[in-house]
């Protein structure tokens, strides 16, 4: 066999020309498809405005004929807003609450990953654990507070204490699940290209189990916000929780809408940015929606 | 058994459920290095379960599994697999699932990106190399897993209905491919199939025993061997190629349509 034959195979495919301006319609093509997605945006974007003028509007107008001291409508929560966020007040409580969203979120992640990995990898400590870990997550997590205000205190330790009891179980769960869902054909590949421990986890079961753990972040998003206002709620009074109750108390309704309508943008917000990073690092776990 | 056998299966059982489930039983068979085997049978017949012991992926019940004289107890260097269900690594690229098994084994990164280009060229992917697996159809998606398993220059390819997704003009250029590859580099080669275009395959009385297997509840092995002839040119002149004619004329023209 010689050389230029088998290079004349490998050209097999790629004939210049009409390769050219195959590559030319392809180009066109994906310009093509670009304008359609960016037209279906359009369109979703252009229904999710005209739903929100509607409910903001039905809101306005009945809002506006009930009692000030029991409901409120979207301006005088806007000129509310605008008010508290003016002053600093809006800010200072949320931040309050974030940090210890974000602390007990984050430990929780790092946490509930890592033990969800070990369950996964080692008989021993899934069967061991695996009954706590199932009863705890099935106990309304707000059962335990109390106990957590015993142990912790009241004050940030206990807050943040709440939120990672919110956020651990879901997280744990759902990267167990990821690691014993991975498709037993795709191991039987590693292992038929000699792969060891490390590269079959590297490889594949981690990628595998990713878009799992992603989605028991997003369920620990939404918990981890309940775990927040909660904590605010039954420990020391503060941060956003701390907001709500004092305008509730006072009657002061439309600004005790701000924080409830701020804690609805955060959780879309957060969620949203958990969406968009999963995309980036995972782009073959979307595959449904792009044909 | 012969002398000199890249491959043999000595009277290897793969029973499942305790036995009342039979993939193959009492198979026997050996490979020369330069020998293309088929295995043509019907579905559920036990095909890749042989074929997955002879990888080293399952033990079999009973019996052995020698490559090179060794024993087979677990997936070998110098062995690759081409999968059925292709199993391509939805997170890698095209690209990068072709040099996974060259990356697995500690090969220098530009001999990687090298030998990963020529094989994607090989099997007509050239411009798909960040094109991740499900951007692909069924028959590219096959032919990525072609390449993974050349890219290792694996002295012995097992495949697995390697071309069952690929449409009638691409299987036949592949199939070329690599009938030329093996002349070229002597190869070893298992393939399984239940639509073989038999062009250069003689069949021979099957030496694999399926004795008592009428006995459970499925049916054992009884696929049929053919070793292929060693040239093709040859097995085209063999008279006993003649009765497998009308086989052929059923297949599609040759390089009918294909570029090339």
């Amino acid at each position: 066999m010689s050389i230029s034959k088998t290079d004349e195979r490998i050209a097999l495919g790629a004939v210049p020309a009409a390769d050219q301006e195959l590559m030319r319609e392809q180009e066109a093509a994906r310009l093509r498809a670009a304008a359609l997605q960016r037209r279906a945006a359009l369109g979703r974007a252009a229904i999710r405005l005209a739903s929100l003028i509607i409910v903001l509007g039905g809101w306005e107008y009945f809002g506006r004929q009930t009692n000030p001291v029991l409901f409120t409508y979207p301006t005088a929560i806007a000129n509310a807003a605008v008010k508290m966020i003016a002053s600093g007040e809006l800010w200072k409580y949320l931040w309050q609450s974030l940090i210890v969203l974000f602390i007990g979120l984050g430990l929780a992640a790092v946490f509930g990953i890592a033990l969800g990995l070990i369950m996964a990898r080692f008989r021993v400590v899934d069967i061991a654990l695996d009954t706590y870990i199932t009863a705890l997550y099935s106990i309304p997590s707000v059962a335990l507070v109390p106990v957590l205000v015993l142990w912790f205190g009241f004050e940030a330790t206990a807050k943040t204490a709440v939120v990672f009891l919110f956020t651990f179980f879901p997280i744990v769960i759902n990267t167990y699940q990821g690691v014993k869902n991975v498709d037993e054909r795709l191991l039987e590949v590693g292992r038929a290209f000699r792969c060891g421990e490390r590269d079959l986890w590297i490889h594949i079961v981690l990628p595998a189990a990713l878009p799992f753990i992603v989605a028991g972040l997003r369920l620990a998003i939404g918990r981890g916000l309940i775990g927040m206002v909660l904590a605010d709620l039954y420990t020391a009074i503060t941060g956003i929780g701390y907001l709500i109750s004092r305008y509730a108390s006072t009657y002061r309704i439309d600004a005790m809408f701000v924080p409830i309508v701020t804690l609805g943008i955060l959780g879309i917000t957060l969620t949203g940015l958990l969406r968009f990073v999963e995309r980036r690092i995972a782009p073959w776990a979307h595959q449904a929606g792009r044909e | 058994m012969s002398d000199g056998a890249k491959i043999v299966v000595d009277r290897a059982s793969k029973l499942f459920l305790e036995g009342t489930v039979v993939a193959f039983r009492n198979v026997e068979l050996s490979v020369r290095p330069d020998e293309i085997l088929c295995i043509v049978g019907p579905s559920g017949c036990g095909k890749t379960t042989l074929l997955r012991c002879i990888g080293g992926l399952v033990a079999p019940t009973s019996g052995r599994v020698l490559i090179d004289g060794a024993a087979v107890d677990r997936p070998r260097p110098g062995v690759a697999i081409v999968f059925q269900h292709f199993g391509l690594l939805p997170w890698k690229t095209v690209a990068a699932n072709v040099a996974f098994g060259l990356k697995v084994a500690g090969a220098p990164r530009g001999e990687i990106s090298e030998r990963a280009d020529h094989y994607i060229k090989l099997v007509g992917l050239a411009g798909f190399e960040s094109h991740y697996p499900y951007q692909l159809s069924g028959g590219m998606q096959q032919r990525v897993g072609l390449a993974r398993a050349l890219a290792t220059h694996p002295e012995v390819l097992l495949m697995d209905e390697p071309f069952a997704s690929v449409d009638a003009q691409t299987r036949e250029v592949l199939q070329e491919e690599l009938l030329e590859l093996h002349e070229r580099e002597r190869k070893t080669m298992i393939f399984i199939t239940h639509s073989f275009d038999r062009r250069g395959a003689r069949p021979r009385r099957p030496r694999c025993g399926h004795g008592d297997a009428s006995r459970t509840r499925q049916r054992g092995f009884d696929g049929r061997i053919f070793p292929a002839a060693r040239s093709r040119r040859g097995a085209r002149r063999d008279p006993l190629c003649r009765d497998e004619k009308s086989y052929m004329e059923r297949a599609p023209p040759r390089g009918g349509g294909v570029r090339r």
